[in-house]
């Protein structure tokens, strides 16, 4: 039992290492990682200086003679590193994706596999009110509900988190249909498992898979859905270095050609995000290779 | 098929009234005085007294929720808090020029992706391929805001093509008859304001249609890949049909089938990026004044946007349902 576990894990790397682009997606969220972990260290300067270096505002980076030395990106309009704030912005948007996919995960898994596995009158009533959910277009709902809970990055993340949580619902409960039709589940029942038993011990680890593909393909949406929302206000407030938020502060300068000030936080957000994407698809390639196109 | 239909719009009914108890609830969850929620914190006595009764505030949630959904369904939602308009009455007059932006973006996505993912799966692993799908991956991870911006910055501020934002040059005035600037310049002739409406359209269309346009492609390619794998088409291709016949006319009809659902999905993603693309564009839509409902606390607005979006929404869906069973024959004689 145990050799053929290990040489299916196995084969599984092996499957996503051979797939370039998973590869590629998988360095760009370590290095994010590494960002937000060692911010710190990586910094060049603070992302919050007190007192506020104004005399930098919109100074150019390492590309021209203008720019100012220790800030390879440039500065904002209050005269903030702009790398310094992506680096320690990758920590905020990070955290705020996990959280909200958390959330998302907690509510989904919990609500797909009782709907799933009892069925029933439960069920009926669990996915009408996942059919009231999708109703709504995503960000639109997300923006309802910190319209009643209030901005914040907090907030945010709640807002986000329960807004996914019903696509998490829909797949665990599908999953859990098929694995509940198993003869290894029929086998539990009839020497006597107990419900939770089956779900804890059988259900759950045996849908995990899907979990994990949806879950990272989550993390890709929660971070742009993060940033958008940080970048309407309504999400992150300033000065906290959050992508989206640090984009809104910037764009207006485009017209006075600070381009600097807009690309750079764009692209943190645009690579991770791909990232996410990318390790997304090579993992359901790599778990499911029927699907593989 | 028509008894399907029936079927649908009967199940639209319980999804629509959690809408709505959704919609309604905005009210009662926000914090503070629902009355206040509604007429705005500096409402006079009178206006308050005049609301306490309209809306039965002294009565029981349930028989308030009651009053409430008769006149949602005779199309009121009641008075902005701001502007003192009826929010019915603000949402119609901005709607045309969020459908012009929504259905330019769809076009644009439509018009790009199809083709793309069309000739990726007919030179499967070649540059065309690779290219596109690379492409296609970038797409569905931009964020619809930056690429906004960068798109302004490019060819608003640098290269000087396209206005940096707004509807039509404040210059021009354009008489409206339909609401939809489009059209109604075409039908007055105004040929100046015609051009000025196309020019201020281009940019913002471009960047809401980049990630749809990317998930079609991704998803075209892949049900033609499909459909390439079947056996007609390798009958076609030994019975020396020609390649440019058995990949348009045979494959990329039946390869169309899902992609009709994923046009139909992608359209609550149009509709979450317009309030983006509306924000940055500084396009007069109902996406933006949602966003500007919510920073103003206006809660009569967000409740009626809210529900006009998920109608919308929900409508686009079951029609592409429709569609699909109408261009398949297989799920209709199920």
């Amino acid at each position: 039992m145990e050799r053929t576990k290990e040489s299916r894990t196995r084969e599984l790397i092996r499957r996503f290492s051979d797939n370039k682009a998973a590869v590629f997606g998988l360095i760009i969220i370590c290095i994010v990682l590494i960002m937000a972990i060692f911010a710190d260290l990586i910094a060049p300067n603070s992302p919050n200086p007190s007192p506020p270096e104004l005399y930098n505002s919109l100074k150019p980076g390492f590309w021209s003679t203008a720019g100012v030395e220790g800030m390879p990106l440039g500065a904002d309009a209050l005269g903030r590193c702009i790398l310094s704030r992506i680096v320690y912005g990758s920590r905020v948007s990070l955290m705020a994706a996990v959280v909200a996919v958390g959330i998302a995960m907690a509510l989904g898994i919990t609500i797909g596999v009782v709907s799933g596995y009892f069925g029933g009158w439960i069920d009926t009533i669990f996915m009408r009110i996942v059919d009231i959910m999708f109703a709504f277009p995503a960000l639109l709902l997300a923006i309802a509900i910190v319209a009643v809970i209030g901005r914040g990055l907090d907030k945010a993340m709640i807002a986000i988190g329960i807004v996914y949580a019903p696509q998490m619902a829909r797949i665990i409960r599908s999953s859990v249909l098929y694995i509940k039709e198993m003869e290894y589940i029929e086998a539990q029942t009839v020497i006597g498992s107990s419900h939770w038993r089956i779900i804890l011990h059988h259900v759950i680890p045996n849908s995990i898979a899907p979990v994990i593909v949806f879950g990272t393909l989550m993390m890709a949406s929660a971070i742009l859905d993060c940033a958008a929302l940080g970048f309407l206000g309504l999400g992150a407030q300033p000065p906290t270095p959050e992508w989206g938020t640090i984009l809104a502060k910037s764009y207006q300068y485009i017209v006075a050609r600070a381009w600097w000030a807009a690309t750079f936080p764009g692209l943190a957000i645009l690579f991770t995000v791909l990232g996410f994407n990318l390790i997304g698809d090579g993992l359901r390639d790599a778990l499911d290779p029927r699907l593989k196109t | 098929m028509k008894r399907y239909i029936i079927k649908r719009l009967l199940l639209l009914v319980p999804v629509l009234l959690g809408v709505s108890i959704i919609a309604f609830g905005l009210i009662h969850l926000a914090p503070g005085d629902p009355v206040k929620t509604i007429v705005g914190e500096h409402a006079s006595a009178q206006v308050i007294s005049e609301a306490r009764e309209k809306y039965g505030l002294d009565e029981p949630v349930y028989v308030q929720y009651g009053i409430w959904l008769e006149q949602v369904l005779h199309g009121d939602f009641g008075r902005s808090i701001i502007s003192r308009e009826y929010v019915t009455k603000e949402i119609a007059e901005r709607f045309p020029n969020t459908f012009e932006l929504t259905m330019t973006a769809l076009l644009f996505a439509i018009l790009i992706g199809l083709p793309a993912g069309i000739l990726s799966a007919s030179k499967q692993y070649s540059a065309i391929d690779y290219a596109s799908m690379g492409v296609a991956i970038f797409g569905i991870s931009v964020p619809v805001f930056w690429l906004g911006i960068m798109l302004m910055l490019i060819f608003g501020v640098y290269l000087g093509w396209f206005p940096m934002g707004g509807r039509i040059n404040i210059l021009y005035s354009l008489d409206r008859v339909t609401g939809f600037m489009v059209l109604d310049s075409i039908i007055t002739g105004n040929f100046t304001a015609l051009a000025s409406v196309i020019r201020h359209l281009i940019l913002p269309s471009i960047a809401l249609g980049t990630i749809p346009m990317a998930q079609i492609a991704r998803v075209t390619r892949s049900s033609m890949l499909e459909v390439l794998r079947q056996d007609f088409i390798r009958t076609e291709r030994a019975k020396g049909l020609s390649e440019k016949v058995v990949i348009y006319k045979h494959a990329a009809r039946n390869a169309l089938i899902p992609v009709v659902t994923v046009i139909g999905l992608n359209f609550g993603l149009l509709l979450a990026g317009a309030i983006l693309t509306e924000t940055i564009f500084s396009w007069p839509g109902v996406a933006r004044y949602v966003v500007q409902a919510v920073y103003d606390r206006d809660y009569p607005v967000v409740q009626g946007c809210i529900v006009f979006f998920a109608l919308i929404f929900v409508v686009v869906n079951l029609a592409t349902d429709i569609i699909y069973t109408y261009i398949d024959p297989r799920i209709r004689y199920k």
